[in-house]
């Protein structure tokens, strides 16, 4: 669990699943072998697989259980949908310049703060501004007075419950309950036309590459190393020299940013954005796809986020109402037979035999032991 | 509002042939809308009572219709004779002398009256007779008729029992100045009612009228009410009637009296008095309209601020009950429960069961199957002694749950906090989905036991009794939490495994036997908090979501491992919560500031409000 994984085998692995994801899907939808529906629901596993990247650096590496992380990916989601909402245009139902719900709320004008999301770059600079600078004035205030542990995931679930309270209220001008939806364009192009759909998707699985490359490097680097201190024994390292705050800050503003551009690229391919997303269940929901995949590895979220997920979509469909239990039941489970998750299931399996193995030595050389053989005399 | 009691406008002249058979259906629903509208405004009382009352005031006339011999003087007998006098003022005078007969019946009758259920009757010798119809129509829309009188049946000239169509018996009519003696009848009827919230509510009722015919009655009464409240009320209504005094100087107490009494009630007619004045010139009259106003304004602010102190009271106990099954297993030991809310709900569902079981039983269909449970029918006190077999009962359905749980998940992670989070999570998504299967997604409906509706008015502030009971609840649940940890052996064992376990181990204490019960004891808190939270709101799969978040801030405001914080904090949390909606008049955004000032108390009291103190690390 200490050492990330290593030798060739992985990397082999790895190149396949991005292979897979990044040139193989969009390949077959183009060839019509995989529907648009289908590569649509894959767009957002992998962005799902992002937020779960964003999960695993905190709570793999760094031993922080954040259930706030559903929060940064629908503050990214919300800052481009306001993007995408002023570009509906006039296309919308009341023929407005407004958004709808701004027309439905009896609005004139668009509020200030609205104005310069009709610049895209802004948009995106918001996607990555707004939930880091959330997570760093938060997490400030966190960890300089050393809250942790469970205090610390209490803490965030407070933070995301009363920003969904907020977000649910029109008077935030965000869309209230219904939040954002009913897009049309971006950067000009038809969002509901497969070609843009399929490029979305390419470029939700490139960005997933780009994380995971960049996760990798940073918890490989001795900055991971430090991280992996912190979970371990954070007083040693206090001890040592280093400042635990501000280590665990910095990791806690580049997670929410990892959750925040997932969240942007959610957006457009889901065609919504409510504040039904950031509650806490989701942020745990996050938390469950880490486990099963293994945690304190970066292919485990991958492989956990779409997993879960393509289960979720199963299970929902053909057994609606036992979706909750299976889920509820595979996290019990996995917590408690499988702590390292499917990826540490092998290497569970081959500590269990060579530990059977011991015991065999073990007891073979007690009853050695007891009965010297004959023939040793 | 107030609506006149002028609506049967049908009335032309005294007697008037009735013309088809649905008038009197319509007139009789009619008058039941006027029995609504007179419905004290303030005091809610259910649509159900009322139907109930109606028709146990039918089934009583028909029992008064079948009783024999009719004492004479009685209420019905002076109605039989006043409603076939043709002489206006000697009607009236009959009608008047009611006052001083037995008043359910004297009100019961010219109840009757005025809603057209009394008919007059030809007999043979051509005079009149007072009737009521009697049994159902028979194929010729006949029914059978009842002298007033003596309750017999009337005979027709030809010797048998004569029976009639609705349209040709004439309907005993009233006109204006009679219904105004009536009215005044019934008023005093009211005025002098053994209820006291009748009596109170007519006060309150005449008063708002402003009627200076009144004034004479309230008098009366005054001189022989005995009840404080009452006379409060008489003194208020008698000043609001004293507003239409012609003598601006009478006026002018009048309003200085009401002002001093906060009379909220009189603020729209002090209002118009001021109107009036100002228009007048009457200066001091308007400065005594004005100070008056600010009095009762001040006294409203008053009754706001105990009302929200109250409420925050309230609902700081609603927190504390929730949170102090979370202060043992999250605060003593150490176990994150996410299935904690689920666990009220466990409560809460068993409270609904027992309710149904104690009346008539409840069908399930879980997973296919069909379930049916027959229930006791029992009604009234009985069903309502429901409760307190619910409260033991849910106590322990959720221990059992708890000790379930603990076995079958959390003892292997004691040592893993932040997983015992995760797979507890877990489990309560598995019980939430299960209560959606077994009970519906539907919210279900507890009734609360008679002796918990209603309400206890002090000075203009309502106390709901249900709010009473939430403290009084709370304060029971923490003595009995304060009992069982100081002064039970069980508590001491607790006390020693939470304190230093391996000490505890090495001294003989079975720790994984005291973490068992421990926890079992914990969750059994939550079950009661659910069967509390039954009487307060409706019981659904998600109702231990809606805690889940608040009371997790109260065992950390309060300070891990202390009941007493908890206790603080949770009262805190209320009232602050309470306060910031009375002051920002938005329930959400008070709740939004209320977890943000939780994030930055916890920066200046990271470990709460009282921190264990200990020199270990970590």
């Amino acid at each position: 669990m200490n050492t990330p994984l290593a030798g060739k085998a992985p990397t082999i692995l790895l190149a396949a699943v991005a292979l897979f994801l990044v040139v193989v899907m969009p390949s077959l939808n183009a060839a019509g072998v995989v529907s648009d529906f289908t590569l649509n629901t894959w767009g957002k596993y992998v962005c799902y697989a992002i937020l779960a990247i964003a999960v695993d650096l905190l709570w793999g590496y760094t031993g922080l259980l954040s259930l706030g992380q559903a929060l940064f990916f629908s503050l990214g989601g919300y800052m481009l949908g306001m993007h995408l909402m002023l570009m509906i245009g006039k296309l919308g139902a009341y023929k407005s310049d407004l958004p709808d719900f701004m027309v439905f709320l009896g609005l004139k004008e668009l509020p200030d703060f609205w104005q310069p999301f009709y610049s895209f770059p802004f948009a995106v600079l918001m996607v990555l501004a707004v939930p880091g600078l959330l997570a760093g004035v938060f997490g400030y205030l966190a960890f300089r007075s050393r809250i942790k542990g469970v205090y610390f995931s209490i803490l965030t679930q407070a933070l995301t419950y009363g920003a969904a309270l907020m977000f649910f209220r029109n008077d935030l001008m965000m869309g209230g309950n219904n939040g954002f939806t009913d897009f049309r364009t971006l950067l000009g192009a038809d969002l509901r036309s497969p070609e843009i759909k399929r490029a979305l998707y390419i470029a939700s699985a490139i960005t997933l590459m780009l994380v995971f490359i960049g996760c990798k490097w940073l918890t490989t680097s001795r900055f991971g190393l430090i991280q992996r201190a912190i979970r371990d024994s954070e007083n040693r390292v206090l001890f040592s020299g280093y400042s635990a705050a501000n280590f665990k800050l910095f990791v806690f503003v580049i997670s929410a940013v990892i959750a925040g551009i997932g969240g942007a690229l959610y957006v457009p391919q889901v065609g919504i954005i409510n504040p039904s997303e950031m509650m806490t269940e989701k942020s745990l929901e996050a938390v469950v796809w880490v486990a099963v995949g293994g945690r304190g590895t970066l292919i485990g979220p991958v492989l956990g986020a779409i997993g879960v997920n393509y289960l979720k979509s199963w299970a929902t469909t053909e057994y609606p109402d036992l979706w909750l239990i299976i889920l509820g039941a595979t996290f019990v489970i996995v917590v408690l037979f499988l702590p390292k998750g499917l990826v540490g299931v092998p290497a569970q399996i081959k500590a269990m035999i060579d530990r059977r193995k011991a015991l065999k030595k073990d007891r073979a050389d007690d009853l050695a032991a007891i009965n010297p053989s004959p023939e040793a005399e | 509002m107030r609506v006149s009691y002028q609506p049967l406008s049908f009335h032309v002249g005294a007697r008037r042939k009735v013309t088809g058979g649905d008038v009197p259906v319509a007139r009789e629903l009619l008058g039941f809308l006027t029995t609504m509208l007179r419905a004290p405004s303030r005091i809610v009382t259910g649509f159900g009572c009322r139907l109930r009352a109606l028709i146990a005031g039918v089934a009583l006339a028909h029992a008064a219709v079948l009783a024999e011999a009719v004492p004479a003087g009685s209420a019905k007998e002076i109605v039989a004779e006043a409603v076939v006098t043709l002489d206006a003022d000697r009607q009236r005078e009959l009608v008047g002398s009611l006052a001083d007969t037995d008043p359910e019946e004297a009100a019961l009758w010219i109840g009757k009256w005025k809603e057209g259920e009394i008919y007059l009757f030809q007999d043979a010798e051509g005079n009149d007779v007072a009737v009521l119809l009697e049994g159902e129509p028979d194929s010729a829309e006949k029914y059978g008729i009842v002298s007033l009188a003596s309750g017999k049946p009337v005979t027709a000239p030809d010797g048998t029992a004569a029976r009639a169509t609705k349209d040709e018996l004439y309907l005993a009519d009233t006109d204006s100045g009679l219904r105004k003696v009536m009215k005044g009848v019934t008023d005093r009827i009211a005025l002098a009612s053994p209820d006291l919230k009748k009596r109170l509510q007519a006060v309150q009722d005449t008063g708002l009228e402003q009627d200076p015919s009144k004034l004479v009655l309230l008098e009366q009464r005054l001189a022989v009410e005995e009840e404080g409240r009452v006379k409060k009320a008489l003194a208020e209504a008698m000043a609001m009637i004293r507003l239409r005094a012609e003598d601006p100087v009478v006026r002018q107490t009048a309003v200085a009296e009401l002002g001093e009494m906060g009379s909220i009630a009189a603020q729209g007619a002090i209002k118009t008095v001021r109107g009036e004045a100002e228009k007048a010139g009457q200066v001091s009259l308007v400065a005594a309209c004005d100070k008056a106003q600010k009095d009762i304004e001040s006294h409203i602010s008053r009754v706001n601020t105990v009302g929200t102190l109250f409420r925050g009271l309230s609902l700081g106990s609603v927190l504390l009950v929730v949170a102090i099954g979370l202060a043992i297993t999250f605060g003593l030991m150490g176990v994150i429960n996410m299935a904690h809310g689920e666990l009220i709900v466990v409560g809460a569902y068993t409270t609904y069961l027992i309710q149904n079981l104690f009346a008539a039983g409840i069908h399930m269909s879980p997973f296919g199957l069909k379930i049916s449970i027959p229930g006791m029918n029992l009604s009234g006190g009985a069903w309502d002694c429901y409760f307190l077999v619910a409260l033991p009962a849910s106590f322990l359905m959720a221990a059992g749950v708890g000790l379930l749980l603990e076995r079958g998940v959390i003892r292997f992670l004691y040592k893993r906090p932040l997983e015992s989070l995760l797979a507890t999570w877990g489990v309560s998504m598995v019980i939430q989905q299960l209560f959606r299967l077994v009970f519906g997604a539907n919210n279900v409906q507890v009734e609360s036991p008679a002796f918990l509706s209603g309400n206890w008015t002090v000075n203009d502030i309502v106390f709901g009794w249900n709010r009473v009971f939430v403290i009084a609840f709370a304060v029971l649940i923490v003595f009995l939490t304060w009992a069982v940890l100081n002064k039970t052996s069980l508590g001491l064992l607790i006390r020693a495994v939470m304190q230093n376990r391996g000490m505890a181990a090495c001294m003989g204490v079975r720790t994984e036997r005291v973490n068992m019960m421990t926890f079992a004891f914990g969750s059994g808190l939550a079950g009661l908090a659910g069967a509390f939270l039954s009487q307060i709101g409706n019981v659904g799969p998600n109702l231990g979501q809606n805690y889940i978040v608040d009371s997790f801030m109260t065992v950390v405001v309060g300070g891990v491992g202390n009941i007493m914080g908890t206790v603080i904090s949770a009262l805190g949390i209320g009232m602050a919560d309470q306060s910031l909606q009375q002051i920002l008049g938005n329930p959400v955004l008070g709740k939004i500031l209320v977890l943000g000032a939780i994030i930055l108390f916890l920066q200046w009291k990271p470990s709460g409000l009282f921190a264990t103190r200990s020199r270990s690390l970590d």
